[in-house]
């Protein structure tokens, strides 16, 4: 006679729901991946004849990740160098943003006064392109890299600024009543109470900050020349080499990733 | 005829006999209006009121009476109209000296989401400057006493209704002030949770024995708590009457289906009632 047994169904239905777990995280993606591959070489054999194939790309990335820590002169380095002077000045661009508008925020949260005099210029301010802020930053500081942090800190202290007001103008009022009555005076209603109430959207406005800054180094370096990610793609582009120019777009997709990955492990670190 | 287990006294507060030790807390003719010229609402009117150490005072009354109002004025938080005066150890308080006189926990447990138990309790010892070593070690000693030994490195959001409230208590005790103001600090909670709160804030109350004020809606509550009910009128608040609660302690579930214990609530709902009754018809704009 046949044994069965629960405890079976319970292990196939185990296998199942891990076999859909693999589907949905490995499959998945892999499906998406082959549809994209599929779409490009479609593309590149009917509409786009000069677009580089999906092996000739896939060729040039290895050649350039087969030496990526050469130096043959100030401008003409290796890819891992190229991510890191990018990488270098945005969270140099990110960290002022940071410095700058956390207090700022705090600021324009916490005072009616201050909320009407910065609003209406962080709204003017806001949508302007970062590429407009490109020749004042070469005005002002008459160096790559100086101009390069500007436009990213200038783009990206806005959600900081913008998220830290609303967190603190989230926090309960019976959260300050609290502190009222524990006689905090105002830095420390800031440090024990403001500030760790509102810490989910200000990590959350960071996530955003970190993201427009990566995003904005590519344009800042195209036209500012030099060595980073953005001028490598102008300078590939210069050269004809396409390939090189869909390795770094593959590239800078990868690193805007992990970025965003390693501020959402802080967040879940973070926040309550 | 047996004797009354409680009586009732006047509102108005007794002059204090020479030489006796002044109330701990002691409201005399105080007010409170909000806004100016016809749009004005007085919320509380003419209260006098004595607390003397070591008691436990329950005020009651309708929606809308003061009792909140008159909660955050003792609590520092709202100043009192000039008209009145708040005495503590028989010293007047100016507009602001309450605020950190008294321990407070309003409606809400109000924990801190980024602190877990301990560092939520100790956050009053913290901001007076107790190092943080010492305000750990006085709070941990205190978790057995609250019922929450083992929960110190828990998160609010991993915690029960109930257990949030003991550790915002926690929290209100450890912040050590002559007085404890409690507004409907169970209000929140289900009928079988908030009967095992009322059971053991007597305990708590027994073992530290501190003077506490305590808001409710619930007169059941008010009686089995308290060693005096305070009803409020209709608003603007005032004091309707004060009753002395004679009922034994401890005091245990059983007691409230006590003759004694539904006597004194009969008269109380009488009184409450009355001023529902008003309150409901001014907000309503009169009688149906």
């Amino acid at each position: 006679m046949a044994d069965i047994s629960l405890d079976g169904a319970a292990k196939g239905t185990g296998i199942g729901r891990r076999l859909g777990l693999v589907a949905e995280r490995i499959v998945w993606p892999l499906l998406t991946l082959a549809v994209a591959l599929g779409g490009w070489t479609l593309i590149q054999q009917t509409v786009a004849t000069d677009l580089p194939g999906v092996g000739e790309t896939l060729a040039r990335g290895i050649e350039l990740f087969s030496d990526p820590f050469y130096i043959a002169g100030p401008n003409d380095q290796g890819i891992f160098w190229q991510l890191l002077y990018s990488l270098g000045r945005v969270l140099a661009g990110f960290g002022l943003a940071c410095l700058i508008g956390l207090p700022l925020g705090l600021l324009i949260g916490t005072s009616q006064a201050a909320s009407r005099a910065f609003t209406p210029f962080i709204e003017v301010m806001r949508p302007v392109s970062p590429l407009a802020w490109l020749p004042i930053g070469l005005l002002l500081f008459r160096a790559v890299d100086p101009s390069a942090i500007f436009v990213i800190l200038i783009t990206s202290i806005w959600p900081v600024i913008l998220n830290t007001a609303a967190g603190v103008r989230a926090v309960p009022a019976d959260y300050v009543q609290v502190g009222r009555v524990l006689r905090l005076g105002r830095l420390a209603m800031f440090r024990r109470i403001l500030l760790p109430a509102a810490l989910p959207y200000v990590l959350a406005g960071m996530r955003l900050s970190l993201g427009t800054a990566w995003m904005v180094i590519v344009a800042a370096e195209m036209l500012t020349g030099g060595v980073g990610i953005g001028f490598f793609i102008w300078d590939e582009w210069n050269n004809l080499s396409v390939p090189s120019i869909l390795v770094a777009i593959v590239l800078i997709g990868l690193v805007g990733i992990a970025l965003d990955a390693a501020m959402a492990a802080v967040q879940r670190r973070l926040s309550h | 005829m047996a004797p009354s287990s409680s009586s009732i006294s006047s509102p108005a507060a007794a002059p204090a006999v020479a030489g006796e030790k002044p109330p701990l807390l002691e409201l005399v003719n105080l007010w409170k209006r909000f806004g100016d010229g016809p749009a004005q609402v007085t919320a509380v009117s003419n209260v006098n009121l004595k607390i003397r150490e070591g008691e436990f005072v329950c005020l009651v009354g309708p929606s809308g009476c003061g009792k909140s109002t008159l909660f955050n004025m003792v609590g520092g938080l709202l100043p009192a109209d000039d008209d009145g005066s708040i005495l503590m150890h028989g010293r007047p308080m100016a507009d602001g000296a309450l605020l950190g006189k008294v321990s407070f926990m309003p409606q809400r447990d109000l924990l801190f989401a980024w602190r877990n138990v301990v560092d939520n309790a100790i956050l009053g010892l913290e901001v007076e400057g107790t190092p943080k070593a010492a305000a750990r070690a006085r709070a941990l000693e205190m978790l057995p006493d609250f019922g929450l030994k083992g929960f110190e490195k828990h998160y609010p959001h991993q915690l029960s209704g109930g257990m949030r409230q003991r550790v915002a208590l926690m929290r209100t005790f450890l912040f050590e002030r002559d007085m404890i103001l409690l507004d409907e600090p169970f209000g929140a909670l289900d009928a079988l949770t908030r009967a095992m709160m009322q059971r053991w804030l007597l305990d708590i109350w027994a073992r530290y024995r501190r003077t506490v004020l305590f808001i409710t809606h619930d007169i059941d509550e008010a009686i089995f708590l308290g060693d005096r009910v305070v009803v409020m009128t209709a608003r603007p608040g005032t004091i309707k009457c004060d009753e002395v609660i004679e009922l034994p302690r401890p005091r245990d579930a059983g007691i409230v289906t006590s003759p004694d214990f539904i006597d004194i609530k009969r008269r109380l709902l009488g009184a409450i009632e009355e001023e529902a009754r008003k309150s409901f018809v001014s907000t309503t704009g009169g009688a149906g």
